[in-house]
């Protein structure tokens, strides 16, 4: 009852003083929903990350060649040649965690057809890459395991050298293309992949049986990588370190030795990501929480404006019988009033301008539930955090001296 | 009850025999209040004894530094004494908590302020149910309907919406009367109640206070205009913190006839 008529007294307040609420609101309310907005971006990019990540294929593995020292010359881990066909054999024949596994040789040359040509990347791989990659076919079919044991001059290739190369728009299925001047035959098309996280268009690929790479373009036999997927992300850790010792085994390296390769697996990818968004998160909090406590100081300054104004009204209610207890409430369900609807207000801002972002700037935003709760949470707590002080104020205020003062 | 004495500070008064029979809303006893003021202390009040019988209209006088404000923020239980004894409707007031004062301000006593008081861009029956938002014994229905008596009592039945900065100075005062009477309290305090009045409008004020003790509400008013006791039926008047005279007033002015005599205005 009592609170219920303290409760009107302080929303007439606040319905005199319209302008003045309002634009003590206002910093609570950009406070609010900068932090709300903020953290959907935060949140966005972090799911934008994770999802075009696992998109990569989030149980990858990737093993290459590391640095290693000839001759007292540390060399550089590109140009060693130190994973060979028979280290993938034995990982495939040894490891318990991988689910499927390719070697992978790369090279860098000229896509042909007719009159159109294309710079582009030929990987030679074998069939299991699709299943790694995590990637389907578009039109057409995969080589077989035939194709890489007889080296046969076929490749499948990404949308962007179709468009490339194949202007007019006719199936290139079927068709011949030469990569640097080797004549393949396209037996396949990649459905489209777009870029990754790190900007790569994932369509700009030629992909042939390994074993044609090494013998017709690259003239290697070496392997420049191995890629495999484990059997699910989270033995993706345990998956990596079986291959390392396989491969420690393979190169008969002593315990002292370091490794002479490096295996990866996204997780430390994902991880790393997830740290580098995270730390930008914490950044643009940090900014709008500072924002807020500006708010918060804006209540403070005119709560405290507002009681020195009104002091001949509270020596008058304390005349008429209200207990600094009273008056203490009533200063305080003000200020509460002012937060927690600046709050309301920037909580609808905030989710507003995410949309507005996510619109018309395209970034990826997630508004989080917690970012409302804690928002709303902390401007309950910044109305009573400041409201208390000039609340207490009047509250202690001597009736004779309030009724006289002018 | 018996004879009432009065002590003064070297004389004794007897007051009027009619009043003895009536009940003392106020009972004060050598009651003093001292401010200490850096080194020195002042006495505002040096002992002083009085009593107020229900339904009296007693004005207390006195010059500026007579100690009427001390007085008054005493009998308005804003304020405590250094000793001595002060005792509204047999509650004794020493001692008591801020909070407990806050209840018998609000339940016992009505106040009037030179200045009105009235909260600004508030409605004249917002302004009155003031008080008994403090009091949470009464229901908001039983608030609006006593609010409304009030105001038809004070004559402004028809002004209930309208805000101070729409009624004239009287209004206002009235306005004022009114919340004061919302509680029904054992004492009206009125400090100043017509220092802001023209003489036309503060006979008008003065002849409802008239009407309003002779329904039987006990008045206290406090003043430095001599020509408002005239209107009360008991006058107490205060010097250097004592009362130089406390006479009940034989020859009352009705503030009505007074009104009548002030030459008409026509604005």
């Amino acid at each position: 009852m009592r609170l219920l008529n303290l409760f009107k007294i302080a929303t007439k307040a606040i319905i005199l003083n319209k302008t003045r609420t309002l634009l003590t609101m206002l910093g609570i309310i950009i406070g609010v929903a900068s932090v709300i907005a903020m953290l959907a971006i935060g949140e966005g990019s972090k799911e934008s990350i994770r999802t075009s990540i696992s998109a990569m294929g989030s149980n990858m593995i990737t093993i290459k060649a590391g640095a290693d020292t000839k001759g007292g010359v540390k060399q550089e881990a590109s140009v060693m040649e130190s994973l060979t066909l028979s280290d993938y054999e034995a990982i495939k024949a040894q490891s318990t965690l991988l689910s499927y596994s390719s070697p992978v040789v790369e090279g860098r040359g000229q896509v042909i057809n007719g009159s159109s040509n294309w710079p582009s990347s030929i990987y030679g791989v074998n069939p299991e890459y699709l299943n790694i990659k995590v990637v389907g076919l578009q039109s057409g079919s995969m080589f077989t395991d035939v194709d890489v044991k007889t080296a046969s001059k076929v490749a499948v290739i990404g949308q962007t050298v179709v468009e490339s190369v194949f202007p007019d728009g006719q199936d290139p299925v079927g068709q011949m293309i030469r990569f640097n001047n080797i004549p393949f035959k396209v037996i396949g098309v990649l459905e489209e992949k777009g870029e990754n996280t790190f900007g790569q268009d994932q369509d700009d690929v030629v992909i042939a049986p390994y074993t044609t790479v090494q013998k017709r373009i690259l003239a290697i036999d070496h392997l420049n990588q191995i890629m495999a997927s484990a059997i699910s992300e989270e033995k993706a850790p345990d998956a990596v370190l079986e291959v390392s010792n396989i491969l420690r085994v393979q190169h008969k390296l002593t315990d002292s030795d370091d490794d002479d390769f490096m295996v990866r697996s996204m997780e430390e990818l994902i991880s790393t990501f997830s740290s580098t968004s995270e730390m930008l998160t914490i950044l643009l909090v940090a900014v709008a929480s500072i924002s807020l406590l500006i708010g918060g100081i804006g209540i403070m300054n005119i709560m405290y404006v507002s009681v020195k104004e009104r002091t001949k009204e509270i020596g008058l209610r304390m005349a008429v019988g209200a207990k600094g207890a009273d008056i203490l409430m009533q200063f305080l369900i003000e200020a509460i009033l002012i937060s927690i609807t600046g709050g309301v207000l920037g909580v609808l801002l905030g989710l507003g301008s995410t949309v507005f972002i996510e619109k018309f700037l395209n970034w990826p935003t997630s508004v989080a539930l917690y970012s409302i709760v804690i928002s709303f949470a902390v401007c309950a707590v910044t109305g009573i955090f400041f409201g208390w002080y000039p609340a207490r104020k009047a509250s202690a205020l001597d009736p004779i001296t309030a009724l006289r003062y002018e | 009850m018996n004879k009432v004495k009065v002590h003064l500070c070297h004389k004794e008064v007897v007051a009027e025999k009619d009043n003895t029979m009536k009940k003392a809303i106020i009972k004060i006893e050598n009651l003093k209040r001292e401010f200490t003021m850096g080194t020195e202390t002042v006495h505002a009040l040096k002992g002083i004894s009085f009593d107020i019988k229900e339904g009296e209209f007693v004005t207390i006088m006195g010059s500026s530094g007579s100690g009427k404000s001390t007085m008054l923020n005493i009998l308005g239980c804003l304020d405590q004494p250094t000793s001595g004894n002060y005792e509204i409707d047999s509650v004794k007031v020493k001692n008591l908590t801020r909070n407990e004062l806050a209840t018998i301000r609000n339940e016992k006593i009505g106040f009037i302020f030179q200045s009105y008081n009235l909260l600004a861009r508030t409605s004249a029956i917002e302004n009155v149910e003031l008080p008994l938002l403090y009091n949470s014994k009464v229901s908001t229905d039983e608030r609006r309907a006593r609010a409304i008596k009030a105001l038809e009592m004070v004559g402004l039945g028809d002004r209930m919406d309208h805000t101070p900065s729409q009624l004239s100075g009287g209004q206002q005062q009235r306005v004022a009367i009114a919340r004061s009477l919302v509680n029904n309290p054992v004492m009206i305090l009125a400090d100043e109640a017509t220092g802001n009045l023209d003489t036309r409008t503060s006979y008008e004020i003065m002849s409802l206070f008239q009407e309003l003790n002779k329904q039987g509400i006990t008045i206290t008013f406090v003043t430095h205009e001599p020509d408002i006791a005239m209107f009360s039926n008991r006058t107490i008047v205060l010097k250097d913190g004592n009362i130089i005279k406390d006479y009940i007033n034989e020859n009352i002015q009705s503030a009505a006839n007074e009104l009548a005599k002030l030459p008409k205005q026509d604005d």
